[in-house]
């Protein structure tokens, strides 16, 4: 069937288009943007009213847990997807932290079988670096690349070993996947659960001190110049990280980044009161590194915007600080904590923000998306940038409620979101 | 009003001094042939433990039953922790046996808050972690006070491991509310990040950090800080830091010493301070008891109603 998004503010930063206009869409794919869709209203069509709405290629997250297969009490497939279009995203990579973990191609089938079966947004898999993603040993990168895997990463489990990581880089490199790593020197995060400083040490909590992550992203981004490899940085935290990215991309380095909404909207005095909501690894630092943070999404060293978004169950987080585990969900809230942020007041354009968070993402790892260009896949999201609401986990998607955003008054919401040319979620609309 | 006593750096001013005045009047109790008072009869008091303790927890069971209430320690290796209960669900599971008040000491930060955002009674918290330790603090300023006339204008320096110390912490807050001047003397291993952001003045020259100090407060060294490689050896620790009679030359003449307890004698304090005049840790021991009196009196809010 064919849609018609009429009167639309488009927004399609891969194309240059920043303009009222209209979206066709038919047999799943993008047909047409056209100032007068009159011609195309024939036979049997959907006709949608778009004044007021804004329009883009719908949004890409590189960075979710969904949990399946092991934690499915914390989110699955169908509930993480789910989570991933009512917040605008038609296309997610997940992180191989499972149980077992994505590290062997059967596994990964399995999961894209789970995908194709109650899955409403694509699914991409990041497949482990290392077998069990412990130290140990590769794993099959060339098997699980052609099981579907789109990257590898160390993720949740930072390779130590920098000779582990050389010969990770060197053998992805060949087959031209990405590495993307979690930046962070173990020996000096042990038993720590927040960012080292004045509010750690009011509340007498080990901190992880900022350049604990930096002296990796420092190393990461060396192996990459020295490698070749290309290297995706996940959720940066600190001015430092940023400065040292800004650095590696100068000298050449094959090197990209993301950070997530909460690196530049909250600092870790969200943790006062022993909030677990606020609890995620790399923790919430400073005004400094929020503002860091915002310029280098501004002025490219930040490619990307993503979520890492991670259920835990409320009888996790319920617990004592230091205990409970890190992570928090944010598929439901990105968009519109990132528009709120950056777009309300006025620090970054729309169309820079719907590039940070679908254009660039897509590029990161050539997935295919972030463009509404003719003939693509009609993956689209749709905002209302003027309706301002309040958090409320409990009508999250996702099956956990671990956000530190509850309450907060946005601004923007998600009122539809298509996939392929079909509409998978719809907000009255 | 008090509901629960879980930090010193979230009590106002007034409430500290309410507690500092009670604890006082409450002494001569203690003094008495027959130390026992109606005040709290009919009230049954916890004692949650998780961490070993001999001073803090007979210290409220005796003010517990001083005021005639009834008390029950649980301690966490007798108790369903050992089953993988939550610390939520233990709280929950004694409140519904219907307690008036939960006194807990836990190894981690936070745990006394997170009990008393759930329960409706109130909860006393004897240390957590390397947070706070309210009552410890408060025993220590009635025992500066007893001995000073006053709180307010006072320099008191607080030597040692403070990274890791919820006594230095609750001192810290309680002290500068109350109008003294605190300092922090330590290896710079054992300060924690951004501690200068504190209102205190950081030292890690011992000489210097209680040079014209009325209070010296010495904090007990964990032998674990050596295995976790925060410090070469004891006796460089001893050496450098240890409060000793030729370091306290450079003190008001008048400088009194303090230590919470358990002391190592020759690490962090030597015997010369500890069994002199100066010292005040006995007590510090004795105002325990009074002020934990203290504490349960004005959160139980006195005679109970028949």
């Amino acid at each position: 069937m064919r849609t018609i998004f009429r009167n639309a503010h488009v927004c399609d930063p891969s194309q240059g288009i920043d303009k009222i206009a209209d979206v066709v869409v038919d047999e799943g794919k993008v047909l047409a943007i056209t100032e007068d869709s009159t011609p195309y209203d024939v036979g049997s069509c959907e006709v949608i009213d778009c004044s007021g709405l804004v329009l883009t290629p719908g949004l890409i997250d590189l960075h979710v847990h969904l949990r399946e297969p092991g934690y499915e009490y914390k989110e699955d497939v169908a509930s993480g997807t789910a989570a991933a279009v009512a917040g605008g995203f038609s296309a997610v990579c997940c992180m191989p932290n499972t149980d077992p973990p994505l590290d062997e191609p059967s596994v990964i089938r399995g999961l894209l079988k789970r995908v194709e079966e109650v899955g409403v947004a694509r699914v991409y898999p990041v497949a482990a670096i290392t077998k069990g993603l412990q130290p140990e040993g590769l794993t099959e990168m060339s098997a699980l690349k052609e099981a579907g895997a789109v990257a590898v990463t160390d993720d949740a489990y930072p390779l130590q070993s920098a000779e582990v990581l050389r010969r990770g880089m060197e053998y992805a490199a060949q087959l031209g996947l990405t590495v993307m790593t979690h930046c962070e020197d173990k020996s000096l995060t042990r038993d720590a659960c927040m960012n080292e400083g004045l509010t750690a040490t009011i509340m007498g909590l080990r901190g992880m001190p900022s350049v604990a992550e930096e002296v990796q992203v420092a190393r990461n981004c060396l192996m990459s110049l020295y490698t070749g490899c290309r290297l995706h940085i996940l959720h940066v935290s600190t001015a430092g990280a940023v400065r040292i990215i800004r650095w590696a991309k100068e000298k050449g380095a094959p090197v990209t980044a993301e950070t997530c909404p909460h690196y530049f909207a909250l600092t870790d005095e969200a943790c006062m009161g022993y909030n677990t909501s606020a609890k995620m690894n790399p923790p919430l630092r400073t005004q400094q590194d929020c503002d860091a943070i915002i310029e280098g999404l501004l002025d490219g060293t930040i490619d990307a915007i993503a979520t890492d978004h991670a259920p835990h169950a409320s009888h996790e987080k319920a617990q004592e600080f230091a205990l409970a585990p890190f992570g928090i969900v944010g598929l439901e809230t990105a968009f519109a904590v990132s528009y709120t942020e950056l777009v309300s007041t006025g620090k970054m354009s729309l169309s820079a923000l719907v590039d940070k968070m679908s254009c660039q993402p897509a590029k990161v790892l050539a997935l295919p998306g972030g463009t509404l260009r003719p003939g693509s896949p009609a993956d689209i999201a749709l905002f209302d940038p003027n309706r301002r609401w309040t958090v409320r986990a409990g009508e999250f998607r996702s099956k956990s409620r671990n956000t530190p955003f509850e309450g907060w008054e946005l601004q923007g919401k998600p009122v539809l979101t298509m996939v392929g040319g079909k509409a998978v979620y719809r907000h009255g609309m | 009003m008090l509901t629960d006593l879980i930090t010193l750096r979230e009590t106002e001013p007034e409430d500290i001094r309410l507690l500092l005045d009670t604890a006082q009047s409450f002494k001569e109790i203690l003094e008495r042939p027959v130390k026992k008072v109606p005040t709290l009869r009919g009230r049954q008091v916890v004692t949650l433990f998780y961490e070993a303790s001999t001073r803090t927890r007979v210290s409220f069971e005796n003010a517990a039953k001083i005021m005639s209430a009834d008390t029950t320690s649980v301690a966490a290796a007798s108790s369903s922790v050992q089953k993988g209960e939550s610390l939520l669900d233990t709280a929950r599971n004694l409140r519904a046996m219907r307690i008036d008040c939960l006194v807990m000491r836990h190894p981690q930060s936070g745990a006394a808050h997170l009990v008393a955002q759930a329960l409706d009674i109130p909860v006393v918290n004897a240390g957590d972690g390397m947070h706070e330790h309210p009552t410890q603090a408060l025993l220590d300023m009635l025992t500066i006070r007893q001995h000073k006339g006053r709180l307010e204008g006072l320099t008191v320096a607080i030597v040692g491991d403070i990274t890791h110390s919820r006594v230095a912490r609750s001192n810290l807050w309680g002290l500068t509310k109350m109008g003294a001047k605190v300092r922090f003397v330590a290896p710079a291993t054992l300060l924690p990040r951004d501690v200068h952001r504190l209102p205190v003045e950081v030292y890690t020259d011992l000489r210097e950090g209680i040079e014209g100090a009325d209070v010296v407060m010495a904090l007990r060294l964990q032998q674990e800080r050596m295995e976790r490689g925060l410090l070469p050896s004891l006796r460089e620790y001893s050496q450098r830091w240890g409060v000793n009679a030729k370091a306290l030359e450079v003190t008001k003449p008048d400088c009194i010493v303090m230590h919470p307890g358990p002391m190592n004698r020759g690490v962090e304090i030597a015997d010369d301070v500890a069994d002199s005049g100066r010292s005040v840790i006995l007590e510090q021991v004795t105002n325990g008891v009074a002020i934990r009196m203290a504490v349960l009196y004005h959160l139980l809010g006195g005679e109970a109603s028949a």
